[in-house]
């Protein structure tokens, strides 16, 4: 857990005073990714390095595990936090062995211990220690070169991460990939991490919550989901962009919009059951063949149904695409508008059919979370009145 | 043909002056090595305490040698050293002082910045950031102002023969009073010669103390 109490720091300009954080109050519990976000210049950057004292705090204190800080050496303070920064800042005098386990060789390890750790690191970030532990920092890629900065903040299994636009550096493709393995190697190591970016989809991809800064100040903190929904003010708007309910359908999956009634056939019904099913169900187009175990076999539409006598196995198209309960509606919108329908099949880990999703039921569930934003401002105001 | 005829006929003495020439280069360029790395290093903290000695430094070396032999010659007789070994090994301590601090101070101060808030970052105290990282990475730099001094003061060595000091310089200066042109040229190739080869070492030793991970840096220092 990170807690920052009151934190402001103020700098001393040759025009006079500038406060870069001014009183930032915030908890991150334990275990999640904090993302501070906001333009440059508006104190993220600055709450971080206070944390670990590259930047002296002005007043405010910092509690780690609810120890303030405070009275602790800098040395021992900064050996207990993985530090992450753009630069990567890899010691280009020292093999890829020697820079991750230059904490543990601080900390007074033995030997035997810091190397084991060394290859232990390496392979939870998937690169091989036989091939990489010897080498430098400047024979590997951009993208190799931040998985060894990481390594080497974890390299002494501190509670807590501070990292400071990580993948920042790292071409779009590359980024993505070592985000997605950095959230796998987060579920299992649960650290507390205060991550600065100014990139409005890393925040929503990586953070557990996200605080948005403007000119020193902590404008929202919130899970991305609700800042999206509801954002506090015209700037906070502004910056999650006018995309933002599109934003939204990373974070939501199929599980949660998914409905489990849908109106089957099977291949042995006839074309004149379809049709029946088809209008029951008020579908517009088409009705989905399963076979006996519930997997989807193909779709009967309308006008075949209409217009054609026979058996449902006879004369079936192929599903488009289905998609299961764990995508996100990202994937689900794309999947429609490529192949030009308004739902789709949903399957379970073994395939079987267990649902459809709609687009009116996408639209219905993000603007159900966009509706009290009307009303929740109203009630806070009025509740500030009384 | 006359003068490799002179070169031979005197090779033991050519040999023990060119010994004699590189021990006086070599104990006041080893001294002025401990001496200017420290000082090199320790400016990088004042940024006006920095100008001023390397200020300092440079106006030492616009004194001419000789004037500078001349200048202490009254102050070491005083001692009782006026001539000979310790003035000649002064004048090279002090003309070695602005390549060896400059380039200290110049290495340091450019390590980059990531670096030094990466160590920073990670817990390393002020000493360790200049062992494990700041030095290391200054070296090549380092030796190349080192390499600097040596040649430079080679040349400067020569002349202190004039007052005693010994050395390649002594064929020079009686080549010059006895009008002997032989004794005059070997002096001088011997000295030029002796840069040279002195430079090639060094580098191979720049080289050799450069770490493995910064070849790179090292070709353009």
């Amino acid at each position: 857990m990170i807690r920052l109490d009151n934190l402001t720091k103020v700098f001393d300009t040759p025009k006079g005073a500038v406060t870069a954080a001014d009183h930032i109050n915030m908890e991150v519990p334990a275990g999640e990714i904090c993302i501070l976000l906001g333009p440059s210049g508006c104190g993220k950057t600055t709450t971080l390095k206070m944390i670990n004292r590259i930047i002296r705090p002005t007043s405010g204190k910092v509690f780690i595990n609810d120890e303030d800080t405070t009275d602790l050496n800098t040395q021992e303070l900064r050996r207990n936090i993985g530090y992450v920064i753009q630069q990567i800042g890899l010691f280009p005098n020292m093999t890829i062995e020697e820079n991750i386990t230059v904490v543990p060789k601080l900390l007074g390890w033995d030997k035997a211990k810091y190397r084991e750790r060394a290859r232990e690191l390496m392979d939870m970030i998937a690169l091989d220690p036989d091939a990489f532990l010897k080498r430098y920092p400047n024979e590997l890629s951009g993208g190799q070169q931040q998985r060894i900065g990481v390594a080497r903040a974890l390299a002494a299994d501190p509670p807590v991460m501070l990292m400071d636009e990580p993948f920042g550096a790292i071409d779009p493709i590359n980024r993505a990939v070592i985000q997605d393995e950095f959230l796998k190697m987060q579920q299992a190591l649960k650290k507390t991490i205060m991550f600065v970016s100014h990139d409005i989809d890393e925040a929503i991809k990586m953070g557990d919550r996200v605080a948005i800064f403007r000119a020193g100040r902590l404008e929202q903190y919130a899970t991305p989901d609700d800042l999206l929904a509801a954002p506090k003010d015209e700037f906070v708007e502004s910056f999650l962009g006018e995309d933002r309910a599109l934003k939204r359908l990373n974070l939501v999956k199929v599980r949660d919009v998914v409905s489990d009634e849908i109106g089957t056939v099977s291949p042995g019904d006839t074309l004149e059951t379809a049709l029946a099913r088809i209008d029951d169900f008020g579908y517009q187009n088409a009705i989905l063949v399963v076979n006996d175990r519930r997997q989807p076999v193909g779709l009967i539409t309308r006008a075949q149904a209409r217009t054609t006598k026979g058996y449902c196995r006879d004369h079936f198209q192929n599903v488009p695409a289905t998609v299961s309960l764990d995508d996100d509606l990202r994937k689900v919108a794309s999947l429609m508008f490529s192949n030009d329908i308004t739902w789709l099949p949903c399957v379970d880990e073994a395939g079987r059919v267990c649902g459809q999703i709609t687009q009116r039921a996408m639209t219905h569930h993000l603007g159900s979370r966009f509706r009290p934003k009307e009303e929740a401002p109203a009630t806070a105001a009025s509740a500030t009145k009384e | 043909m006359e003068l490799i005829q002179y070169a031979f006929d005197n090779l033991d003495l050519l040999l023990s002056r060119t010994l004699e020439h590189i021990a006086l280069v070599a104990v006041a360029v080893g001294i002025a090595t401990l001496t200017g790395v420290p000082i090199g290093i320790a400016i990088t903290k004042n940024e006006r305490l920095a100008k001023a000695v390397l200020y300092a430094a440079s106006i030492i070396v616009t004194v001419p040698s000789i004037a500078l032999f001349g200048i202490m010659i009254p102050v070491l007789s005083l001692i009782g050293q006026g001539i000979g070994y310790l003035p000649a090994v002064i004048a090279v301590l002090l003309y070695s002082q602005l390549p060896i601090i400059r380039n200290t101070y110049t290495a340091i101060h450019n390590v980059d910045p990531a670096l030094r808030e990466a160590a920073r970052g990670i817990g390393m105290s002020q000493n360790q950031r200049l062992r494990m990282v700041e030095i290391p990475l200054a070296v090549p730099v380092i030796m190349a102002g080192v390499r600097t001094a040596v040649v430079l003061n080679i040349g400067v060595m020569a002349i202190a023969a004039y007052i005693g000091a010994g050395g390649l310089g002594t064929f020079i200066s009686r080549g010059i009073s006895q009008s002997d042109p032989r004794q005059l040229i070997v002096g001088a190739v011997a000295v030029s010669l002796l840069a040279i080869i002195v430079d090639y070492g060094l580098l191979a030793l720049q080289k050799r103390l450069t770490p493995l991970g910064m070849e790179r840096a090292a070709e353009t220092a």
